[in-house]
């Protein structure tokens, strides 16, 4: 688990500018993450350069190399149980929430077109209700996640085969911080 | 020959003509009565001549219905404007059932006065005849009323023609992103006016039983409410803003009561909620999705779409709450059903061989019938007079609006010419 380590890493780099910024808005977070120990310097001078807490955060969330940087789940037709691929990203993304309770996030589910509208609002739903109840089993503070669904409303493909379908029917985690 | 006039004074209707629907008929019906309605005289002379020929717009109205197959105007052998000019030979000798002539005449106010009588072409007789007084700008709604006493008087059935029909329509920007429009316009599609426009999702619209109000729901401030706005003045009230979902308002036949699927206690149930007091009462409560909730014409059910036994299916409940009772058991997928007028059957969408259509289900018998031919068809809602049922289905790559008669034998598109089109539902009749 490279990238895992590495997100480690940049959690506490994270913490230490936080810390070191003085007026930010989390004590708990950075005192938590602090008390993993073990921060590398270079990642600490490194980070140091970042504009406060978001930068920090999105530090994390936005590099192509962490296991953070997906955020979607992916469902089968008329399912909402998180296929065993998702669950070491889940995870990963459960730590971050754990760690940085400053962070919330919006838990969006969303379904493919078949079918009528509103059964699929319902479907969407259930799917963020999956994602939400495995994060909140993994430790994530109920008041960090919130959940949406928009049905087929806002599909990521708008083409009309099961190429598309299968890229909307989806749980999108949509990072506030 | 018994002649009868009658005033009626057309209800002005602000609308705006913008993007028209085009409507075009992709499967006639056999065994339509044969009409010829001639194109409307004018007796005017000079400025004011009229926009519209009416005789033009009945035709179209009464071809739609698929109950009658209007003779074009370039086969006529003759065009009359007064009963007193009509030879009944020519029309005999084109085995027409029944002329309509007519005419418009200015009002010396700067409106008009429509005339026209309707005969049977056989007996050589006078069936009906009216006067209208209307405006330039109410043309359209004068010739959607002649329609409507043409269609009564010779089916015995109201006509729908001076309906409305709302719909959402969505037009994608430069970014990508959708701008969605709530949509009133003419039941032929003419003077579509938006009463929303919004960045998020709108989608459930739902016509209050007097035809005044549309419920619906909207993403705005990024969560699901459902609202209610008065179509005429555009004022609106949001009426459900529960934690999680607030999605598909179905009115009371009273229209004191709004069913709503809300997920505040977890998942979705049925509830209904008294408009005065915004009071809740809890119809189902279940671990399953339960949505889409249609009330019967007498108010005593609730139809709704859960998937307690798996999969989408429809249900019944008395609209007090209670236990439910499955209806569809056709197929693997039936969602989104709402009662004919006359409460005999459904409409619902209905999954066939992988195709989502729309589907119609005697409620005696509980067998479904599909009725329309898309792959991905939804949103069915019945005409007022039960006779066509509106639908949203894709054509083109593109979201449009399709009709079928109950029957199943006339079809017809209502093309757009830019945009998605979607979730169509027809008014209920105007009060007369």
């Amino acid at each position: 688990m490279k990238t895992r380590i590495w997100s480690w890493a940049a959690l506490i780099a994270a913490a230490m500018v936080l810390s070191a910024c003085g007026g930010t808005p989390k004590k708990d977070g950075g005192a938590q993450v602090q008390d993993r120990g073990a921060a590398t310097v270079e990642a600490g001078a490194e980070a140091s350069g970042a504009a406060g807490a978001a930068g920090v955060y999105a530090a994390q969330l936005e590099d192509p190399n962490s296991v953070l940087y997906n955020k979607v789940v992916y469902f089968d037709f008329d399912q909402s149980t998180i296929r065993s691929e998702y669950v070491d990203m889940l995870r990963a993304h459960a730590a971050f929430l754990a760690s940085n309770p400053a962070v919330s996030v919006s838990i969006e589910g969303h379904a493919d077109e078949r079918g009528s509208r509103e059964y699929n609002i319902g479907l969407g739903e259930r799917r963020a209700n999956s994602v939400h109840d495995f994060l909140a089993a993994e430790g994530v503070a109920a008041n960090q996640m919130t959940t949406i669904s928009y049905g087929e409303e806002r599909p990521a493909d708008p083409a009309h085969d099961e190429a598309a379908w299968s890229k909307n029917r989806r749980a999108v985690l949509v990072y506030q911080y | 020959m018994r002649r009868f006039w009658l005033i009626l004074l057309m209800l002005p209707w602000a609308f705006a003509a913008r993007a028209d629907l085009v409507i075009e008929i992709t499967q006639g019906a056999e065994g339509a009565l044969p009409i010829a309605v001639v194109p409307f005289g004018w007796t005017g002379t000079g400025a004011g001549a009229p926009k519209y020929d009416l005789g033009e717009i009945v035709a179209a109205d009464l071809a739609r219905s698929g109950r009658f197959k209007p003779l074009s105007a370039d086969q006529m052998l003759s065009k009359p404007h007064r009963g007193t000019d009509v030879d009944f030979r020519d029309w005999r000798a084109l085995r027409m059932e029944n002329l309509v002539v007519g005419e418009l005449s200015p009002n010396g106010v700067g409106g008009y006065l429509a005339r026209f009588q309707l005969f049977d072409v056989y007996r050589g007789e006078q069936i009906a005849g009216y006067s209208i007084a209307t405006t330039a700008r109410d043309l359209r709604a004068a010739a959607h009323h002649i329609a409507d006493i043409i269609y009564e008087t010779l089916t015995g059935e109201r006509g729908a023609f001076s309906t409305r029909i709302a719909y959402v329509i969505a037009h994608r920007q430069k970014d990508g992103s959708e701008r969605l429009e709530l949509q009133v316009a003419d039941a032929d599609g003419f003077n579509p006016q938006t009463i929303l426009a919004s960045d998020e999702p709108i989608l459930s619209p739902a016509w209050s039983p007097d035809g005044k109000k549309l419920a619906y729901v909207s993403f705005e401030r990024r969560k699901p409410s459902v609202w209610v706005q008065d179509v005429l003045t555009g004022r609106r009230e949001r009426v459900s803003a529960f934690k999680g979902i607030n999605g598909a308002p179905a009115w009371s036949p009273d229209g004191r009561y709004l069913a709503l699927a809300l997920s505040k206690d977890g998942n979705p149930d049925i509830f209904v909620m008294d408009l005065l007091n915004k009071q809740l009462r809890p119809v189902t409560r279940h671990w399953a999705i339960d949505t889409e909730p249609a009330w019967s014409p007498d108010g005593q059910h609730i139809v709704f779409t859960s998937d307690r036994g798996g999969a989408p299916q429809i249900y019944r409940v008395a609209a007090g709450g209670g236990s439910a009772e499955r209806l569809s058991f056709d197929g693997g997928y039936n969602a989104r059903a709402s009662y004919s007028p006359d409460g005999k059957s459904l409409t619902l969408v209905t999954r066939v061989d992988g195709q989502y259509r729309i589907g119609v289900m005697d409620l005696k018998t509980r067998g479904i019938q599909a009725l329309s031919d898309g792959r991905l068809d939804e949103s069915p809602s019945f005409a007022p007079n039960g006779s066509m049922i509106i639908y949203a289905t894709r054509a083109k790559g593109r979201g449009v609006l399709a009709a079928v008669s109950t029957d199943g034998r006339v079809k017809q598109r209502l093309g757009l010419q830019t945009g998605d089109v979607r979730e169509p539902v027809w008014s209920p009749f105007s009060q007369r």
